[in-house]
């Protein structure tokens, strides 16, 4: 209801108008905050302008085909052909068998820390996983290669051997070394600290409330967990597998040392020794490239760098649909 | 209706109500000489209370005397919490509920409980709230449309959400959340319901509400009630038991008895200032 008092509302300070002091600080926050900013469209801007001349010269053909010309053996008059998509692919599946992987051990993990271990054994424990992720990925790599791989073989062996008949367990040697599987494995490792920790993070701030709630209607742990508190925490827990997917699909060094680099696509034999991975073939390649093989590295980059961020932009959607309801 | 007379009028019912019950009422659940620790520390000692089947008993006392505690020792939410510890006997229908063969989970279904905060599960409907039990304790019960209106209706919010079911829990105000998880609570069929201060999150109109579904309740179950409202007690209650913990003490039972004889000639000192509002 009007009473037909015509006011206008008055201009108030902000806040930080007063003090000299707050006035700099405000700025040099602003100015933190944009640099940041800044330095990603940086980053994107110098990546995308390599990416022109690639497409200029391969075309699609560049995304679509697995051809990697040698340039050093090459003559003069010969064509080069640069396609990417066996590392496309291959970063593709290594990350998903990554997931498959990390996830239900990360999950089984934070259990146990939040739900199970008595107090002092939780504290210990987090602390160790989060150790973990200290470790740098060159000792990853190095632990991988002399330690993990002759172990994994064995493991690639005998699923080869049981589950053989399901394609994604078939071989065409008995070469388990450099596989997808194994690279896989190493990554898992890498992420499990990450998925860990988020996973925790969220199954700790389940509300104590519903917890009770669960408990007062006679809920076992496993029920507890699938009604209670993955639903209540299934926007954090998505966000944390997709911050491990993301380093998994960025990961370069451990990968280098347990994968054999092929161009041509593996395209399901997980077991099979030889696969691609965007990464890892920049790392590679970077040594022995003339300029124009190091321009497609760059525009390689690019493709990682819009991989990463299309990971990211599923990751908020599913994020964001936390607000659909099961009855 | 002024306080005063309303009291007069709920303790005139209510004594109208107990001539009628018989004097040797069957009992549903009692404690016998029940001591609880947290740890070392040990925050009550030797608590004994008859519960009579069918009739409502209210829990009063200042915080912190373990009333909360105590209730939660009945349907064996108690020893969830990590140092929790007891001695001596809670029977329900004559049976101990913490000898080695009985199985926890069967006895919280027997004996549900609604809390302090009301608190539906968000990430489901109002309809997947009412039948979580079956869901979580692995109960099968067939027609779930039925006992969705069923309990619904003994809590009394049928009415206001039978056309929608199927909408967010959330959109509930505190009061029909609190009426939402009496429902829950009732859809795996409890014979016993334990309610920790129902109400002390809601304004007064949704009150009356709850402490109508409580009399509804109470004529086909067994009611214990924590509360801090002494009102409340009185309109709700048919027995009341006085819980006090001196410092650093442990809390134990002052006096119990009808509410009627509790609050109108109590024979400890103590009680009569904690129901006249002098201390607590």
């Amino acid at each position: 209801m009007s009473t037909g008092l015509d006011q206008k509302p008055r201009r108030l300070p902000k806040p930080t108008a007063f003090h000299r002091g707050d006035r700099v600080f405000t700025r040099l926050v602003t100015v933190a905050a944009f640099t940041s900013l800044a330095v990603l469209l940086g980053i994107a801007i110098f990546l995308g302008t390599q990416m022109i001349p690639v497409i200029q010269s391969q075309g699609l053909a560049f995304f679509t085909t697995t051809e990697w010309t040698f340039t050093f053996a090459m003559d003069e008059s010969d064509e080069v052909k640069f396609g990417i998509f066996g590392m496309i692919y291959g970063s593709i599946v290594l990350a998903l068998i990554a997931v498959v992987i990390s996830v239900p051990i990360a999950l089984l993990l934070a259990v146990f820390v939040v739900f199970l271990a008595p107090a002092r054994v939780a504290k210990w424990m987090t602390n160790f996983i989060d150790l973990m992720a200290a470790i740098p990925s060159i000792i990853i790599g190095l632990w991988a290669l002399y330690i993990f791989q002759p172990v994994g073989v064995e493991w690639a062996a005998l699923l080869n051997q049981y589950l053989g008949w399901i394609p994604f367990f078939s071989v065409t040697s008995d070469n388990f070394i450099g596989s997808p599987f194994i690279a896989g494995w190493v990554l898992a490792i890498m992420m499990i600290p990450i998925v860990t920790a988020v996973t925790r993070e969220v199954l700790d701030r389940t509300p104590p409330e519903l917890v009770n709630a669960a408990e007062s209607l006679g809920c076992s742990l496993w029920t507890m967990l699938r009604y209670v508190a993955l639903p209540f925490g299934r926007g954090g827990l998505v966000g944390g597998v997709m911050l491990g997917m993301g380093r998994a699909l960025g990961e370069t060094v451990a990968v280098y040392f347990v994968l054999k680099l092929v161009f041509d696509v593996n395209l399901f034999r997980i077991l099979d020794s030889g696969g691609g991975s965007v990464a890892t073939m920049i790392v590679a390649k970077f040594g022995e490239a003339g300029p124009q093989e190091l321009q497609v590295l760059l525009a390689s980059g690019f493709v990682l760098f819009i991989g990463t961020l299309i990971v990211n932009i599923i990751a908020n959607a599913i994020v964001n649909r936390t607000g659909k309801l099961k009855s | 209706m002024s306080t005063a007379e309303f009291e007069e009028t709920a303790t005139a019912t209510l004594d109208a109500e107990l001539g009628q019950r018989s004097p040797d009422a069957k009992i549903e659940m009692e404690s016998r000489e029940l001591s609880v620790w947290f740890g070392s520390r040990k925050v009550l000692e030797g608590v004994s209370i008859k519960f009579p089947s069918n009739s409502v008993t209210a829990l009063i006392g200042p915080s912190g005397c373990g009333k909360s505690t105590y209730i939660r020792t009945l349907n064996r939410l108690h020893e969830l919490i990590p140092g929790a510890a007891l001695a001596g006997e809670v029977l329900y229908e004559g049976e101990d509920i913490y000898a080695p063969e009985i199985d926890p989970v069967s006895i919280r279904l027997k004996i549900g409980m609604v809390f302090q905060k009301p608190n539906p599960f968000p990430s489901m409907t109002i309809r997947g709230n009412v039948l979580s039990g079956l869901k979580l304790s692995g109960m099968k019960r067939p027609n779930h449309d039925d006992i969705v209106e069923e309990t619904l209706t003994a809590a009394g919010l049928w009415k206001e959400v039978k056309d929608r079911l199927d909408h967010a829990a959330g959109e509930l105000s505190g009061g029909q959340a609190q009426r939402l998880v009496i429902a829950r609570a009732l859809a795996v069929q409890p014979r016993v319901l334990l309610m920790d201060e129902p109400c002390s999150a809601l304004d007064p109109a949704s009150t009356l509400k709850v402490e109508d579904t409580i009399a509804e309740l109470s004529k086909s179950m067994t009611i214990i009630i924590v509360t801090h409202n002494m009102q409340q007690a009185v309109r709700v209650s048919d027995t009341t038991a006085f819980f006090l913990a001196a410092e650093n003490e442990p809390g134990h039972v002052v006096e119990q008895g009808p509410t009627t004889e509790i609050f109108s000639n109590p024979q400890d000192e103590r009680t009569l200032d904690y129901v006249n509002g002098r201390f607590g």
